[in-house]
């Protein structure tokens, strides 16, 4: 029997593939946006900053912000939830991973977003679920807050199209 | 959700200076570069730069569409703002975004948008993205913005 692999390999590999998945995408750096991981499960974090502001009267997160954040939030869960079982399930290295295609964007095909309530000038959470995901296509719901985890203040639905894998027909 | 005040009355030249004054002021449309192109009654153009720093898809180095979804909801809230039954700030209430196509890397990204019916408290806006081409649209919005309708004389 073998030994049960140290919880620090375990931390590493994942957190790795998170980093990997989070750290390509420069838009991500540009808001500010981080992805706190417990398990497999993700949540979206947005730091706030002045710079995001698009109404400085009130003041409040300027609504593209919101949809960024938001968009982004669901295009991580989609790409991670295929990172994670490429890893956990069938057990491949990161550069198998990587060679099978299971680390490319899923591509947005459309995204609404529902304003709820004005965004104040703190920091954004964010949780995406994958309602459907097929070979082809997926679809993805994402609730954002900021202090209250029942009071959101944007949530949002849209349709992706997932990357084809070199072992597609 | 972002908020404009201007004055329904302005000439052409004036709107299209306290619109132009207005944008640039608000951090995060700095933050884009984004600039007008024109405005009309209730009706707006705008563009953004490409920009490495607001890559989506490290692969292929198109900007991520949620700074698209950014500019088109400028300028649809902008749009708003130029019409002249306003009376108050506008808010975005939804706005749905559908992408036509991935933007041309390297190309600077325009939006349109145009309120195409009020309400007492809604303005209803229609939007398009694009790069090269107007008539081949990156992305189509539809949404929705709070409106103060001025009451009838």
């Amino acid at each position: 029997m073998m030994a049960p692999e140290p919880l620090s390999a375990v931390k590493e590999r994942r957190d790795g593939a998170l980093e990997a998945l989070v750290g390509a995408i420069a838009y991500a750096g540009f808001l500010g946006v981080v992805f706190d991981r417990r398990g497999d499960e993700l949540t979206a974090v947005l730091h706030f900053q002045e710079r995001l502001i698009g109404n400085p009267v009130l003041p409040a997160i300027h609504g593209g912000v919101t949809a960024s954040f938001l968009e982004m939030s669901a295009l991580v869960e989609l790409a991670w939830q295929r990172a994670w079982t490429a890893m956990e399930v069938e057990n491949l290295d990161p550069a198998a991973i990587a060679d099978r295609g299971l680390m490319r964007m899923p591509k947005t095909i459309d995204f609404t977003v529902d304003y709820l309530r004005s965004g104040l000038p703190r920091d954004c959470y964010a949780r995406a679920r994958v309602n459907r995901s097929g070979r082809r296509y997926a679809s993805v719901h994402v609730e954002a807050w900021q202090d209250n985890r029942l009071r959101l203040y944007a949530q949002a639905t849209g349709h992706f199209l997932m990357p084809r894998l070199p072992t597609d027909d | 959700m972002q908020s404009y005040e201007l004055k329904p009355e302005h000439t052409p030249a004036q709107r299209d200076r306290i619109s132009r004054q207005f944008i640039e002021a608000l951090p995060f449309c700095g933050a884009l570069r984004m600039r007008i192109e024109g405005t009309a009654v209730a009706e707006a153009e705008m563009s953004m730069p490409y920009d490495p720093a607001i890559i989506g898809d490290p692969e292929t180095g198109v900007v991520h569409g949620g700074a698209v979804s950014a500019l088109l909801d400028t300028c649809g809230g902008l749009a708003v703002s130029l019409h002249p039954e306003g009376t108050k700030p506008t808010a975005t209430l939804d706005l749905r975004i559908d992408y036509m196509r991935p933007a041309r890397v390297g190309e600077r990204i325009n939006a349109w948008a145009k309120v195409y019916n009020v309400t007492r408290t809604v303005a209803f806006v229609r939007g398009i993205a694009f790069d090269v081409d107007r008539y081949q649209p990156v992305a189509t919005a539809t949404g929705a913005f709070t409106f103060a309708r001025r009451p009838k004389e």
